[in-house]
C-alpha cells in the first residue's frame, strides 16, 4: 500500500465533510489524515486527504469521491510536485534542569516554543511528516505529555492555481 | 510549475474539461466528452416562465412539482409535512395516498420503471422518513430515478431530540445519490428543480429532500424556472471516440465475443440501438436480471440470462468468451459468481454511465464512460467501418458451440414429488395468457426467479424487480406504481408468500384508488429461496423458513379471505387444471384489483443454480448435476 495525497475542491455547503468522510467508511478505504479549510475563492473548501491506497483502489477512491455531487475537483499531488506540510503542537516536559536542552531541540527543527510553565513547554512545528516525527523522537526522552497534530496540507509548486482551472471550467 | 496530476482522466474530463490529462493513463481511463449538444434546460418540465409571486413555502413545493411535469405522487401525511398537504389537495397532480411509506417508495419506483420518468414520493419526518429507507435504498442499487420528499422539524429545533425528529439526510447518506436539507423557503425552487435533475441524469438514483416545517409555512418569491448550480456535477454522455474505434477494432477481431447487456440499456431507452449492433455483429446477447426485456427474449441472438440462476447457455457464453462487449451491466456478484474465475479469457469492453463502475470489479481494457443510448449507435458506426476494413468474423463456430448448449440445457422443471402444482408452470401460464405487452413486477426470491427465467419478454419496461437490494415486498406497491405509470397495460404482482405479508396493506391503496393490480400468490408456505439454500446447504433444517400458508396447514392468514376483506377479487387456485382459466378470470377483471392465491409445492427449486462461494464453471442444471463439459466440443 502507498501514501497518497488527494486535494479536493468541495462546495462549502453543510454536511459535505460528512459526505467525503462516510464514503471512506462505507467503502473500507483508510484515511491516513484529512485537512480542510476554506479557499480564496468564497463558498470553496479544499480537503486535503492523505489515503493508504494501492493504484486501483486510489482511482476507485477517486472515482467514487467524484460521484460526490459537493465534489468539484480532484487532483492528486505527488510529493515532488507538491509542498506538504503539518502542524504539531506538543507539550513536554521541561523544569530549569531540561528547560534549555528541549528549547535547543526545538531550535534545531525551527520549531518555537509558544507557551512556558515552570514544569512544561509548549512547542510549536511545521514540516513534513518525517520532520515532525523527528522531533518528535528527540523530544520524547523529555517527556511528552500531549500531543496535537494536524491533518497534512499540500500546494502544488509553480503559479498553476488548483482553484482557478477548476472553477474556469465549471 | 504545478506537477499536480488530475488521476483517473476520464473523471477530469467530467468534471473539468480543461484539465491536462496524464498521458500514460488516457489509454487505460476512458477520457470521455462532455456533451456539448445537450445545451437544453437542465430543468424538467415545459420550463414554463413564472414571474416572481409570492406565496408559502409549502405553495412553492407543490407548484415546483407541477412546474417539473408531476403528475403522480404517492405519500402519506403527517405532522412535518402537512403545512405542505394543504396546498397538494387543490392542485391537479394525482397525491395517491398509501398505508405505509415503503409503499410510496416502491410504487414511486414502479412508476419510474415503466415511464422513464422520476418518481415520487413525500412522507413526514422521523418514523415516516425511515419508513422510505428501505425504497431509497432499493432505488440506489438499481439506479432508479427517485425524488424523496420529507417533511423535517422546523430549524429551529433541529438538533434537539423534537417529537419525530430523525437526520433523515444523515440516514440515507449512503444511499442516496445526493440529498438537500432546506431550511429556507427561498431555496425551494431551485433545490427541487436540482433534485429532479439530478434523479434523472447521470446514472439515475434516489434523491432526498428534506424540508424543514418553517420553511415550509414560511413566505417566499417563487419565480420559475430557476438557476440549476450544480457545479460538480457534470455527467459524461458521449463516449470517446477513440475508445469507441478500439471497441470496434476488438469486436472485429473476436471470435468469441458477447454482449453482457445490463439495466443501463433499459433505463437509456436504448433497445432499438442494442438490436441494431447485436444484429450487425451477430454476437450472442445475455440480458441480466434487470436488463430482462431489453433484448427480445424470442431474438435467436438471445442466449438468456446470467448468473446464479442464468441459463446454462447464457452463464457458459461468458465464461468461454474471448471479449465481453458490456454495456450498462456492473459485474455484479450475482452475475460473476466468485470474480477471479468469471470469463477468464475475456477482453473487457465496458460502457457506462457511471466512471466508477468501469474496472471496479472487473477491469475493463476498453472503459467508454457515457450513456449507452449514445455509446451504441456509435459503436455499431466504427463496427459497420471495421467489418469493412477486415472483414466480418465468422462465428459459426462459436453459435454452434452455444446453440448445442441451448439445446441441451434449456430452461425448464421437474414436477414436484409431492403432487401440488409446480409453481414455475403457473408463473409461466401467467407469462403465456397475459403477453408480452404486460408489466411483470416480481417480489424477491424464488419466484423471482422463475418470473425471470419462465415469462418470455420481448420489451423493455415490461419486467419490474427489486435486483440489487433484494427487497421482499417490492411486488405489490412497485405494481400499484407501475398501473399508475402505465394504467392501459396489464399489471401482475408475481409475488410470493413471504413477501406478500410484507406489503400488502397497499391493496387497500390500490381498491379504493381504482388501480387494478393482479397479484399472483406463488404460495409454497415458506421462505422459499432460504428453504432452497437449507435444503441444498444445511441439510434440509428448515431454520424458520415455514410461513404456515399452504397445504395441510393453518392457512394464516387466508388470503382469499384477506384479498376479499381489502375489496378485491379473490381466488384460489390449487391444481394444475385450474391455472388457465384463474388467469383468464383475473385477467377478465379490471375494475378492482385480483388477488389470486396460487397454491403449489414448497419443494420446487430454482435452477439451474451457481451455488454461492464457487466459479460459473460450477454451474449446476439440477442437484449435483453439471453439464459434461467435455462433450461440447
Amino acid at each position: 500500500m502507498s501514501r497518497h495525497t488527494l486535494s479536493v475542491l468541495v462546495e462549502d455547503k453543510p454536511g459535505v465533510l460528512t459526505r467525503v468522510a462516510s464514503l471512506f467508511a462505507r467503502r473500507a478505504f483508510n484515511i491516513n489524515s484529512l485537512a480542510v479549510g476554506p479557499t480564496e475563492v468564497s463558498g470553496i473548501s479544499r480537503m486535503t486527504v492523505v489515503v493508504d491506497a494501492d493504484g486501483d483502489l486510489i482511482e476507485q477512491v477517486t472515482k467514487q469521491l467524484n460521484k460526490l455531487i459537493n465534489v468539484i475537483k480532484i487532483v492528486e499531488l505527488t510529493s515532488e510536485s507538491s509542498v506538504q506540510r503539518d502542524h504539531i503542537l506538543v507539550k513536554v516536559r521541561a523544569d530549569a534542569a531540561t528547560r534549555l536542552q528541549v528549547t535547543q531541540a526545538a531550535d534545531l527543527f525551527r520549531a518555537s516554543v509558544v507557551d512556558v510553565s515552570t514544569d512544561s513547554v509548549v512547542i510549536e512545528a511545521t514540516g513534513t511528516p518525517e520532520k515532525l516525527a523527528a522531533l518528535l523522537s528527540v523530544l520524547e526522552p523529555f517527556g511528552i505529555r500531549e500531543i496535537v497534530q494536524s491533518g497534512t496540507l499540500a500546494v502544488g509548486r509553480g503559479s498553476r492555481s488548483m482553484s482557478d482551472r477548476a472553477l474556469r471550467s465549471a | 510549475m504545478s506537477k499536480g496530476s488530475p488521476i483517473s482522466p476520464s473523471l477530469m474530463a467530467a468534471k473539468s474539461a480543461g484539465a491536462p490529462k496524464a498521458p500514460e493513463k488516457v489509454d487505460r481511463t476512458a477520457d470521455a466528452v462532455v456533451d456539448n449538444a445537450a445545451t437544453l434546460s437542465p430543468v424538467l418540465g415545459p420550463n414554463n416562465v413564472v414571474p416572481p409571486t409570492v406565496m408559502t413555502g409549502s405553495e412553492a413545493i407543490v407548484r415546483s412539482l407541477e412546474e417539473l411535469g408531476v403528475d403522480d405522487i404517492f405519500g402519506l401525511p403527517g405532522g412535518a409535512i402537512l403545512p405542505t398537504y394543504d396546498p397538494l389537495m387543490a392542485s391537479k397532480m394525482n397525491h395517491v395516498l398509501v398505508r405505509h411509506e415503503q409503499g410510496a417508495g416502491h410504487a414511486a419506483q414502479g412508476y419510474a420503471m415503466v415511464t422513464g420518468r422520476v418518481g415520487v414520493c413525500i412522507a413526514t419526518s422521523g418514523p415516516g422518513a425511515t419508513n422510505l429507507v428501505t425504497a431509497i435504498m432499493d432505488a440506489h442499487m438499481d439506479s432508479v430515478p427517485l425524488v424523496a420528499i420529507t417533511g423535517q422539524v422546523s430549524a429551529s429545533v433541529i438538533g434537539t431530540d423534537a417529537f419525530q425528529e430523525a437526520d433523515i439526510v444523515g440516514i440515507t447518506m449512503p444511499i442516496t445519490k445526493h440529498s438537500f436539507l432546506v431550511t429556507d423557503p427561498n431555496d425551494i425552487p431551485h433545490v427541487m428543480a436540482e433534485a429532479f435533475y439530478l434523479a434523472s441524469t447521470g446514472r439515475p438514483g434516489p434523491v432526498l429532500v428534506d424540508i424543514a416545517k418553517n420553511a415550509q409555512q414560511g413566505t417566499m418569491t417563487f419565480s420559475w424556472p430557476p438557476k440549476i448550480d450544480l457545479p460538480g456535477y457534470r455527467p459524461v454522455v458521449r463516449g470517446h471516440n477513440k475508445q469507441v474505434r478500439e471497441a470496434a477494432r476488438l469486436i472485429a477481431a473476436a471470435h468469441k465475443p458477447v454482449l453482457y447487456v445490463g439495466g443501463g440499456v433499459v433505463k437509456a431507452h436504448a433497445s432499438a440501438e442494442l438490436r441494431e449492433l447485436a444484429e450487425l455483429t451477430g454476437a450472442p446477447v445475455v440480458t441480466t436480471l434487470m436488463a430482462r426485456g431489453a433484448f427480445p427474449d424470442s431474438h435467436p441472438q438471445h442466449v438468456g440470462m446470467p448468473g446464479m440462476h442464468g441459463t446454462v447457455s447464457a452463464v457458459t457464453a461468458l465464461q468461454q468468451s474471448d471479449l465481453l462487449i458490456t454495456l450498462g451491466a456492473r459485474f455484479d456478484d450475482r452475475v460473476t459468481g466468485v470474480l477471479s474465475t468469471f470469463a477468464p479469457h475475456a477482453k473487457i469492453i465496458h460502457a457506462d454511465i457511471d466512471p466508477a463502475e468501469i474496472s471496479k470489479n472487473r477491469t475493463a481494457d476498453v472503459p467508454i464512460v457515457g450513456s449507452v443510448k449514445e455509446i451504441i449507435p456509435e459503436l455499431s458506426e466504427a463496427v459497420r467501418n471495421a467489418f469493412e476494413q477486415s472483414g466480418t468474423p465468422d462465428l459459426d463456430g462459436w453459435w454452434a458451440f452455444l446453440n448445442n448448449l441451448r439445446d441441451t440445457y434449456p430452461l425448464g422443471w421437474t414436477e414436484p414429488d409431492d403432487g401440488l402444482s409446480a409453481p414455475q408452470r403457473v408463473i409461466e401460464r401467467i407469462g403465456a395468457l397475459t403477453g408480452p405487452e404486460g408489466i411483470y413486477v416480481a417480489g424477491v426470491g424464488q419466484h423471482q426467479m422463475w418470473a425471470a427465467q419462465f415469462i418470455k419478454y420481448e420489451r423493455p419496461h415490461a419486467w419490474l424487480n427489486s435486483g440489487g437490494a433484494g427487497t421482499m415486498g417490492y411486488a405489490v406497491p412497485a405494481a400499484m406504481g407501475a398501473k399508475v405509470g402505465e394504467p392501459d397495460r396489464v399489471v401482475w404482482a408475481i409475488d410470493g408468500d413471504g413477501c406478500f405479508q410484507m406489503t400488502n396493506q397497499e391493496l387497500a391503496t390500490c381498491a379504493i384508488n381504482k388501480i387494478p393490480i393482479k397479484v399472483a400468490i406463488i404460495n409454497n408456505s415458506s421462505l422459499g429461496m432460504v428453504r432452497q439454500w437449507q435444503t441444498l446447504f444445511y441439510e434440509g433444517r428448515y431454520s424458520n423458513t415455514d410461513l404456515n400458508t399452504g397445504h395441510d396447514t393453518v392457512r394464516i392468514p387466508d388470503f382469499v379471505k384477506l384479498a376479499d376483506a381489502y375489496g378485491c377479487a379473490a381466488f384460489r387456485c390449487e391444481r394444475d387444471e385450474d391455472i388457465d382459466a384463474t388467469i383468464q378470470k383475473a385477467l377478465e377483471i379490471n375494475d378492482r384489483p385480483v388477488v389470486i392465491d396460487f397454491v403449489v409445492s414448497p419443494n420446487s427449486m430454482v435452477w439451474p443454480m451457481v451455488p454461492s462461494g464457487v466459479s460459473n464453471d460450477q454451474i449446476q442444471v439440477a442437484r449435483n448435476m453439471t453439464p459434461e463439459w467435455e462433450e461440447e466440443d
